[in-house]
């Protein structure tokens, strides 16, 4: 449905030169929540102004159905944008606010009124229509945002991390809130946050963006199992890195063999030839402690940390790396090694993931 | 203790009317003061070589708005006052007008800047503000007179063949006026469009607002506030100006700043002078009145 090729934002020139986005291409789907995650200055709010028409881009393509978005002014493009700090007008009431929209397509009177207290009740604001936007709490005028970006009935509405500013459990609630109104309304929404959690929960597909350019697309789920990338693994969830050698590699499936000499299975994503030295990734949830004599390496606990439902076992493996196991608290395992005792760390064979160079 | 307490308060009551003191004079003999003598004299006779006697008389109210002829005693509107009167409102209404239609892109173009380069434009915009009154009317006088800079400019690219008579007219009044008080319209304007946050002129394109759109329903209505203290800044002084429609006009095209000091001076009649004085006050007062009043209907229409 929209369609960004090669798109690429420079600022400055000669040796100042930025490149804010950097040959970026993704094709975004009818009715799917798409997330652009990553750190700030990586350019995702970038690549959702070019979309809105804020930002010209230096180099490539946006189309929207075949047509070629970047010809039309922000304000011709069916797109609608609920800004970070909801940029509510603040000398127009709620009413006003969602009702700006329409009337600047020029929609009748009646049709207004209707639509305009169809999107109250969409977003459960209704009996607050004539209120000042000064006047309602932050989480009210995130929903009278969002009403007002959804009333025009936009093809794609762009969400600039809109739910920042709210506190944790009211971001919960918006969380489960903006997941219910991409359903119901059918709408393409492009969302951007640097919350990785956000982006796990809500979204269809997720790109992680880094220095200006993607470097990984796929659904939550093979993102945080499978990261292609030190700097995905790295910026979602926690992970262990070790260095590793590979042995053999067929198609996805890889023999890897790690710093102790142990060989185990591994997935890839990369062609990689015998005997290339690389890192494989494993999350700390997929790891186990045991005695020492059963380890895939061995080492000494250094550090146990409590968290209530689980534990993070710190391990200092032989060959100098800081190892992190969670352990979830209901095995006696979990009290029965002490600190500085020596322990083996091991994880199911084909769980690790060998990463991109 | 309750003496105690009764003491201290006494004590601050007296010094919190220590510290009013300053204000208080100032008020009372440098704003009050003056102006009740204004209002005394207008109500005397005039001194056979000026000055005042002391009789009290409405004679120079009288004269404010009527003539008498001195042959047939019939009694008219006073139409040399009364042109004056409309030249100085409609003159200092076009002025406004000017200053908001030239000020207007003029803080829009500075707050958009950069912020370290705002400081810059600014400048540029105070620098006249800080010469010499009647060094800079005599400076806009130098480019419009007949063989001054923008005839001789004019007619050097064949133009026009006779140099346009712009000195001496109301509209040489009006250019005056307008590079006098401009900065006084650019000020305000630029404080309250400085605060506008612009990620509301996006919501408005994002909206499908059109530029004209944008202006007209998002940024005119959240500037209203500087746009109406412009105003007032820039068209009290404009009724009340003296120099520049003494210097533009060339003594022919009179507003009441000039007519008052006629009064004082060649006139030798202060107690009319003093009535006008009052009556231009008067006019001042009613334009706020109207301002104060459709700023405040606004923003209580809007809660």
């Amino acid at each position: 449905m929209i369609e960004i090729s090669g798109v690429s934002k420079a600022y400055g020139a000669g040796k100042a030169r930025v490149m804010a986005l950097n040959d970026v291409s993704v094709s975004i789907a009818q009715n799917e929540f798409f997330t652009l995650l990553g750190p700030s200055g990586c350019g995702k709010t970038t690549l959702l102004r070019v979309i809105a028409g804020f930002v010209d881009p230096t180099e490539g393509t946006v189309t929207m159905d075949d047509d070629n978005l970047l010809a039309l002014p922000p304000h011709r493009r069916p797109v609608n944008t609920v800004f970070q700090n909801y940029a509510l007008f603040p000398h127009l009431t709620v009413r006003q606010n969602i009702a700006f929209g329409l009337e600047m397509l020029g929609k009748p009177k009646a049709e207004i009124t209707e639509t305009v207290e169809e999107m109250m009740v969409l977003v459960q604001m209704d009996g607050m229509a004539d209120r000042q936007t000064s006047q309602i709490s932050g989480g009210q005028q995130q929903r009278v945002a969002l009403a007002r970006a959804l009333a025009p009935k936009p093809k794609v509405l762009l969400l600039d991390e809109p739910l920042s500013a709210l506190d944790f459990k009211l971001r919960k609630s918006m969380q489960i809130e903006l997941k219910r109104l991409q359903t119901e309304t059918g709408i393409t929404f492009i969302f951007v946050t640097h919350d990785q959690e956000e982006a796990l929960t809500m979204s269809d597909r997720i790109a992680v963006m880094h220095a200006g350019s993607i470097r990984q697309i796929g659904p939550p789920r093979e993102i945080y199992d499978q990261p292609a990338e030190r700097f995905v693994a790295d910026f979602i969830g926690d992970t262990n890195f070790l260095p590793v050698k590979i042995i053999t590699a067929q198609g996805s499936e890889a023999q890897v063999e790690l710093g102790s000499g142990k060989r185990i299975a591994a997935r890839v994503n990369k062609e990689h030839s015998d005997g290339d030295a690389t890192t494989l990734a494993v999350r700390p949830e997929h790891a186990r402690v045991v005695p020492e004599a059963d380890g895939l390496m061995t080492g000494r606990l250094c550090n146990l940390v409590y968290f209530g439902t689980d534990t993070h076992y710190h391990v200092d493996l032989d060959d100098g790396i800081r190892f992190v196991v969670r352990v979830q608290n209901n095995t006696d395992m979990a009290r029965s090694a002490a600190q500085g005792d020596r322990i083996g760390v091991t994880f199911p064979a084909g769980i690790g993931q060998v990463l991109r160079d | 203790m309750n003496d105690l307490a009764r003491t201290r308060e006494r004590r601050e009551s007296r010094n919190r009317w220590l510290l009013l003191t300053p204000a208080l004079v100032i008020l009372i003999f440098a704003a009050s003061g003056p102006l009740l003598i204004t209002l005394v004299y207008s109500f005397l006779t005039a001194g056979d070589y000026g000055g005042i006697k002391w009789d009290f008389s409405t004679d120079a109210w009288f004269n404010v708005f009527f003539q008498r002829d001195i042959f047939d005693d019939t009694l008219s509107f006073a139409d040399a006052h009364l042109s004056i009167f409309w030249r100085s409102v409609k003159l200092s209404l076009l002025t406004t007008l000017g200053a908001i239609v030239l000020g207007f892109p003029t803080a829009y173009f500075i707050a958009t800047r950069p912020k370290h380069h705002r400081d810059f434009w600014m400048l540029l915009i105070m620098i006249p503000f800080w010469t010499n009154l009647l060094i800079r009317t005599f400076a806009v006088m130098e480019l419009i007179r007949n063989e001054g800079t923008l005839n001789t400019l004019l007619m050097a690219i064949s133009v026009i063949d006779a140099p346009l008579q712009i000195l001496f007219s109301e509209t040489a009044i009006i250019i005056g006026m307008l590079y006098v008080y401009l900065p006084l319209m650019v000020l305000p304007l630029y404080a309250s469009m400085e605060r506008l946050d612009f990620s509301l002129i996006e919501a408005g394109y994002d909206l499908y607002a059109s530029r004209l759109a944008v202006l007209r329903r998002i940024i005119l209505p959240l500037v209203k506030p500087g746009l109406i203290a412009g105003s007032i800044l820039v068209f009290v002084p404009s009724l009340g100006a003296y120099v520049t429609p003494r210097v533009m006009g060339g003594g022919k095209q009179l507003m009441l700043g000039n007519l008052i000091e006629l009064q004082f001076g060649q006139g030798r009649n202060w107690p009319l002078g003093a009535a006008l004085s009052i009556t231009l006050l008067a006019i001042v007062m009613v334009a706020l009145l109207f301002y104060v009043r459709v700023a405040g209907r606004e923003r209580g229409g809007h809660g």
